[in-house]
């Protein structure tokens, strides 16, 4: 019964990525309980707000969960991965800019309302995901080289765009979003995070998303011969990941309340597919956890604020990381657990046969 | 050179967890026969076929080959180079190469390759075998039969003293089919032994020496061709005496409603991008027809055709007298059709998904994208069909690619049934299954047709149309030639009709 249980625990998909997380903690909690401490002081606008290394963590972690459910997605029914959301997120934020700015890159108050910058952002990053959805889905081009259309021409598309000013936005109030809301100890960005996984999740449960998106990465002919279309699923999960960049896009510009656009959101491609990877799920396509990767996604800001934390220089930072990344890809990977088990069942029957001899 | 055993199986056992796969099973082979191992799926046959090849390591047991004791097969790799080749019902070949190379992948010990040689070699072999295919064609471009010949035909290049074939014949025509018995026969007079598995009873009437029968993990027993009448291997395998294959038919009676006349589904002049020709057909309330004729004959597309599983580029579809445009399969199914395809693999099952998942699927569909059944609902669709049509599944959340081939094709067919269709269409719906599943689909056709159900029923075995169709439709070279019914259906007749004799 408790070796059942213990079985089913060990074999969900979240194991491993909940077990990373537990000795990142573990390794942190030796090395320096402070790690874990969280104050509440004021910034130096005088409110409130909580830090600490934790709530580094869940602050800059956010943009990569969110693009995690949007990569997972594309992952799913592509096969394939996006890799132009870092290029993608500098378009839509350069046009959010735009709009908030007008042709004047220093104005003394916003052109536009922010939620209206907000759904011309929804817009770009969607019409974005339609055309690398399109690439892939109608013209049958790889993912990889479909999207490195975008990742290559997109930050020169985003330069353009505000003619290769750097507004700055004037309105204290665009900051709240990668920052603090006044009287809030907690980072908006956890509550756009939360936001974002209520609404994914409620997508998951009331439509068929879900079941549609996983037949197709599995087995596209016979999708379709069920009267599911193939061609419509996988442009979906593109325009849902394009929505998922403008919601990052949003975070990114608002903590600088500028942009940088050869800079800003440099590899979190990489990042965001290796979340999906981190997760356990098939980077060639199929079935699907989108709160694996999400997990995925804290690992990897909880590894890299670890690393900061160590005082590894950040030229260093990449080569540790991918030494823990190796660890944790090759211990997810199907066939090594499949092994694992084994050993295990091999231990458990000489034990068993042991006992049997006695 | 008869009866010098060639290979000897002792006591083989094999365990996987939960299943005791093969117990205490002796099989021999002697060298110049032709051996069928039969059994129903899950007997241990391929698990026995497997241990030979050294997929799996058995937990017990000797095996000789050609005088030698106990010699050790711990890899597929091994099982060659001892002269075991297996040609397997999947073909396991890669299209993306030519012919020659996947003749002679994976074969030189030299580092560089003579191309120019292993071609004309291939040519060589090729046209000794008479297989129409070119050394330097993809392999790909090559149909299904021809690929097998080639596989077959690698096999035999390597010198094998023992040849496996696992179900070599179920994607083959006749003429194809008498072609590999050719072969089998000319390998078997230079005294290989040929270990040749198979559902279709006829091939193994028609070219094995002898039989050895599996069950449940079980050697039955080894017999002489001559001393086992069909009824009997049948029941051997089945383990019961089991109720005459012909006679299921006649207690069934057909369907008797008033409106039995009424065409359901009526098509003028439909053709698609498949390369058939238009073709008229109907089909009535409660009928069972079928296309009939040689694989390639354009059946299937047909069928995909009335689906509108290829793309549809000429006719006129009525239901029910009203006409109706089916441009896809969500039309189709909108319009109550059915379609199971011919490859459950490629076409059928989503491998990676429960059973439950896959049976809803269909109706999930039908009922739209963002009405989703809830989990309660999913669950009793799953079990009310697992328990109809008894398929043998751990749970309704096993995934589908780990069920036996009869028990997905009866996921597939759970998945339309659930969606109560008007008119279902089978294409080959008993390939590659166990003889109980057969004729468990065949008699569910039988009664689903006898409430009403118009079902359109294709399989390359004549003898399972003769059974359930009441009216067959001929095709050769993708053209409509004939339609039988009453007193026509016949063996000869079906048979003279797809030759064109007139």
């Amino acid at each position: 019964m408790n070796k059942s249980l213990l079985k089913k625990i060990t074999s969900n998909q979240l194991f491993i990525p909940l077990l990373a997380l537990f000795l990142l903690a573990i390794i942190n909690l030796i090395v320096d309980p402070s790690f874990f401490k969280v104050t509440l002081g004021t910034n130096n606008e005088g409110n409130p707000v909580l830090s600490g290394y934790l709530i580094t963590i869940l602050d800059y972690g956010s943009e990569l969960a969110i693009l995690a459910i949007g990569m997972t997605l594309v992952t799913s029914a592509s096969g394939g991965q996006d890799i132009s959301v870092g290029a993608t997120i500098a378009i839509t934020g350069s046009a959010m800019l735009r709009v908030l700015c007008g042709s004047n890159t220093r104005p003394e108050q916003l052109a536009a309302p922010i939620i209206v910058a907000f759904l011309v952002a929804c817009i770009v990053g969607m019409l974005c995901g339609a055309f690398n959805g399109a690439l892939v889905s109608i013209f049958k081009i790889q993912p990889m080289i479909a999207t490195l259309i975008l990742f290559t021409a997109g930050r020169s598309i985003a330069a353009w765009i505000n003619n290769n000013e750097l507004p700055i936005v004037p309105d204290p109030k665009f900051k709240y979003f990668g920052g603090f809301i006044p009287g809030i100890p907690i980072p908006t960005t956890v509550f756009i995070v939360i936001i974002c996984v209520i609404v994914t999740a409620l997508i998951l449960k009331f439509t068929n998303l879900g079941l549609y998106t996983q037949s197709v990465g599995i087995n596209e002919k016979s999708s379709r011969l069920n009267g599911i279309n193939p061609t419509m699923i996988k442009m979906l999960a593109f325009i849902f990941l394009g929505l998922c960049v403008a919601v990052a896009s949003l975070i990114k510009v608002s903590r600088l309340a500028t942009i940088n656009y050869s800079v800003i959101a440099k590899d979190i491609e990489m990042d965001a597919i290796l979340a999906v990877a981190l997760g356990g799920n098939s980077l060639s396509g199929g079935k699907f956890n989108i709160w694996a990767s999400v997990l995925g996604a804290y690992i990897i800001q909880f590894l890299t604020t670890t690393l900061y934390k160590f005082n590894v220089q950040s030229d260093a930072l990449a080569a540790y990381k991918a030494v823990v990344v190796i660890l944790l890809v090759v211990f997810s990977a199907p066939k090594v657990r499949e092994s694992l088990s084994r050993l295990k069942t091999k231990k458990a029957l000489k034990a068993v046969n042991k006992g049997e001899t006695k | 050179m008869e009866n010098t055993t060639l290979l000897e199986m002792r006591s083989i056992d094999k365990s996987f967890p939960g299943v005791h796969a093969l117990q205490n099973v002796d099989f021999t082979l002697r060298s110049g026969e032709i051996h069928a191992l039969m059994g129903e799926n899950g007997a241990g046959k391929s698990t026995l076929i497997k241990v030979l090849t050294g997929v799996y390591s058995k937990d017990q047991g000797v095996i000789n080959l050609d005088g030698r004791f106990d010699v050790k097969i711990h890899s597929p790799q091994d099982a060659q180079n001892l002269g075991i080749s297996t040609v397997y019902q999947e073909i396991t070949l890669c299209p993306n190469l030519t012919v020659a190379e996947n003749m002679y992948i994976g074969r030189g010990k030299k580092p560089i390759t003579n191309w120019r040689k292993m071609n004309s070699d291939a040519d060589k072999i090729l046209r000794k075998l008479d297989i129409p295919a070119r050394a330097t064609q993809q392999l790909g471009t090559c149909s299904i039969a021809v690929q097998q010949m080639v596989a077959i035909a690698r096999a035999v290049d390597m010198d094998c003293k023992v040849l496996i074939l696992d179900e070599p014949t179920s994607s083959l025509d006749e003429q194809e089919v008498e072609k590999l018995f050719g072969l089998m026969r000319d390998l078997k007079a230079t005294g290989v032994g040929i270990i040749f598995v198979t559902h279709f009873l006829d091939q193994v009437y028609e070219v094995c020496d002898r039989i050895t029968v599996l069950r449940d993990g079980q050697l039955v027993g080894e017999y002489e061709i001559k001393d086992l009448p069909r009824v009997q291997l049948v029941s051997k395998m089945l383990g019961k005496e089991m109720d005459d294959l012909s006679d299921i038919k006649s207690d069934q009676d057909a369907y008797l409603g008033e409106d039995a006349d009424e065409p359901v589904y009526e098509a003028t002049q439909l053709w698609s991008d498949a390369g058939i020709k238009p073709f008229d057909f109907h089909i009535r309330k409660g009928e069972v027809n079928g296309f009939t004729g040689l694989l390639g004959s354009g059946r299937s597309e047909s069928v995909r055709a009335i689906f509108g599983a290829d793309r549809v580029l000429g006719g006129i579809v009525r239901m029910h007298g009203r006409q109706v445009h089916i441009r896809g399969p969500k039309d189709a199914m909108k319009n109550g059709i059915a379609y199971l395809p011919e490859d459950r693999k490629i076409d059928g099952i989503i491998g990676d998904l429960s059973v439950r998942e896959n049976i809803i699927l269909a109706l999930q569909v039908m009922k739209g994208f963002f009405k989703p059944f809830t989990k309660a609902q999913a669950y009793a669709f799953a079990d009310e069909y697992i328990k109809k049509l008894n398929i043998k599944t751990a749970s309704a959340d096993t995934p589908v690619k780990s069920l036996s081939g009869g028990n997905q094709q009866k996921v597939i067919l759970a998945r339309w049934l659930l969606m109560h269709p008007e008119y279902l269409i089978l294409d080959e719906p008993t390939r590659g299954i166990d003889v109980g599943t057969k004729i468990d689909i065949q008699k569910l056709v039988l009664e689903l047709a006898k409430d009403g159900m118009s079902i359109t029923f294709i399989s390359s075995e004549t003898d399972e149309m003769l059974r359930t169709c009441s009216r067959l439709i001929v095709m050769r070279d993708r053209k409509v030639v004939g339609e039988l019914s009453g007193e026509d259906l016949t063996q000869s007749m079906i048979m003279s009709t797809i030759a064109g004799g007139e």
